[in-house]
């Protein structure tokens, strides 16, 4: 083990790393696009059932699948990395569609109304009260997001974009000595999910210092 | 000044919460909106910072239609107070005062010396600046309140029940020290309240809305008590209304000189200066503190001091000048019978019946005019 981590330390440094950006761009994308999906739907109660049930569908879609159609209609070559973000951004979305939505409308109508009576337009409302205070609720969101996202990224192996999961066909290819590179995939994913996971934890709590506040009452 | 002019509201399903209503509430003072659930006293006040525009019908504000005026605009000049606070929960105290200044671009250093003053105006200790909401008290909470909706300074106060969700105690004290803010900012205030006691203690004028959006009327507190419109404002108003009334009623009652001594005093001497059995007690200031009693007295002991422990402390102040209904009471809860009445910083002036008290009341009723005219002639 320790000599297929030192004989290959490069090639799985950049596994890691492309695993890594993988991992975690399609969730900033799907976040950006879940924002506006999810706050139409926290803001008209007609819009929740078709926005939060067409993203919930979208997460049925099998990721192979998803991979494969997703050249023909991107119109982008079937190895383009750019087919593997768009796909896990997809997951993200359907994800975080209903995440927003919720954070938003957990946002008490008392602090709503009050941010209204005090002048704020709706945009300032939004991302001066509205958004800070659903922070919490989208977080959690995200942490689940990213770490499903970890897992998904392995399969992208299957469309030819280099991760920590071509260690795993990488094992099973060969003859002899198949465990190092098998297990050094699995170790390192979980080592970056658990990252990760604590890098999100460790945002949210620097976002929301309030709620260390109450907490401490 | 605001005006309704003939303001309707009704919602697509029928209701008509608020019904050509005509009302004036102005500058200056207090109006208070009081009424039964669905009388659509919040949404009147609502209506007035456009948070719910009108069916028809205009409200005017100091002669501009609050139509013209965008909503945003509008509303940073309307200083608004609702019932949980509604204060910012991921912001601080200070933060949250600061809002309407920051959101109309004021000076940020200016606005934060303003913020920690009015903070200490409504009684908030400085350390309370930086606490988030949720480390606050219901009370606090409801004083940060307050002092966010007074940030900027607007002419113009909604309150919607802002006193309605802290404990009795509280509420008096929050209703006291509001009464004094308003003494010394006299601020165009529309109060929203279901309760009539709170709407009679602070309302300059009560308009009573019945259900439907009816104003049934709009009259003074005193004449509210004194004159109901209608039957619904009668049983509105509730019961011992006569009584109630006359915390509105002041005059003059002539004062008896009553005998003292002061606490620490020998009995002896009590006993030589009483007129029956009970003898008013005062501090070196001359503050009464209670009522002692010589036959209570073990063994009635010359050598016996008067010892503030075993006061009775049964009895109501009244200062002078104050409402008939405070002296009355000092007078029906004193247990020698004689209330006490002190001047404005709490020394003894003398003493007064419950007897004599009533002949007042009647000399009053009997004249036909408030006692108000009688009160201005007192020292």
């Amino acid at each position: 083990m320790i000599d297929y981590w030192s004989s290959n330390q490069a090639e799985i440094w950049r596994l890691l790393w492309s695993h890594a950006w993988l991992s975690v761009v399609p969730v900033i994308i799907g976040l950006v696009i879940a924002l506006p999906l999810g706050w139409v739907a926290a803001r008209h109660r007609w819009a929740y059932p078709p926005l939060v049930g067409i993203a919930g569908l979208l997460y049925t879609i099998p990721s192979l699948a998803l991979f494969v159609a997703l050249p023909g209609i991107l119109h982008t070559r079937i190895l383009d990395v750019t087919n593997v973000v768009v796909a896990l951004t997809v997951y993200a979305v359907a994800l975080l569609v209903r995440v927003v939505s919720d954070g938003l409308t957990s946002v008490s109508a008392d602090t709503l109304q009050a941010a209204t009576a005090m002048g704020y337009r709706p945009a300032g409302r939004f991302f001066a009260v509205e958004l800070p205070l659903a922070v919490p609720v989208i977080a959690a969101g995200v942490r689940v997001a990213t770490v499903s996202n970890v897992s998904l990224v392995a399969v992208a192996t299957f469309v030819g974009t280099a991760q920590l999961g071509t260690l795993f066909t990488e094992g099973l290819s060969r003859t002899v000595n198949q465990l190092p590179p098998i297990l050094t995939g699995i170790l390192l994913s979980l080592v970056l999910a658990l990252v990760l996971d604590l890098l999100i934890q460790l945002a949210t709590r620097l976002a929301t210092p309030w709620r260390r506040a109450e907490v401490r009452r | 000044m605001i005006r309704f002019d003939a303001v309707t509201k009704r919602y697509p399903d029928g209701t008509v919460a608020v019904d050509e209503l005509d009302l004036e509430a102005p500058s200056g003072r207090i109006t208070v909106l009081v009424g039964p659930s669905g009388c659509g006293k919040t949404t009147s006040l609502r209506m007035i910072n456009r948070m719910i525009d009108p069916t028809s019908g205009t409200i005017w504000l100091d002669g501009r239609a609050t139509a013209d005026v965008p909503p945003a605009t509008l509303r940073r000049g309307i200083g608004y107070v609702i019932q949980h606070a509604g204060l910012f929960p991921h912001r601080t105290v200070l933060d949250n005062v600061t809002t309407v200044p920051g959101l109309l671009g004021h000076d940020r250093r200016t606005a934060r010396t303003r913020a920690m003053e009015l903070l200490e105006r409504v009684g908030l200790e400085p350390r309370m600046a930086s606490r988030y909401p949720a480390q606050l008290s219901g009370g606090q909470q409801q004083r940060v309140g307050v002092a966010r909706a007074l940030a900027a300074d607007p002419p113009v106060m909604l309150m919607d029940e802002p006193f309605s969700a802290v404990d009795p105690v509280v509420r008096e004290q929050l209703q006291n020290e509001f009464l004094r803010l308003q003494q010394d900012l006299h601020k165009t205030i529309v109060f929203v309240t279901h309760d009539i006691d709170e709407a009679i203690k602070l309302g300059d004028q009560v308009a009573v809305l019945a259900v439907g959006g009816h104003l049934a009327q709009l009259a003074a507190p005193a004449e509210l008590l004194s004159r109901p419109a209608s039957t619904f404002v009668a049983g509105f108003v509730g019961r011992d209304r006569g009584y109630r009334a006359l915390g509105f009623t002041t005059g003059e009652v002539a004062l008896q000189d009553e005998p003292t001594v002061r606490v620490g005093a020998d009995v002896g001497d009590a006993r030589r200066v009483a007129r029956d059995e009970w003898v008013l007690v005062v501090d070196e200031g001359g503050a009464p503190q209670g009522w002692w009693l010589l036959s209570g007295d073990p063994g009635g002991r010359a050598d016996h001091t008067v010892e503030a422990a075993r006061l009775n402390l049964g009895g109501t102040l009244a200062t002078a000048g104050g409402s008939l209904r405070s002296v009355l009471d000092a007078a029906l809860s004193s247990p020698s019978g004689r209330g006490v009445v002190v001047d404005d910083d709490g020394r003894l002036l003398g003493t007064v019946t419950a007897a004599a008290v009533i002949d007042r009341i009647e000399a009053l009723a009997r004249d036909g005019r408030s006692g108000d005219t009688a009160a201005a002639g007192r020292p």
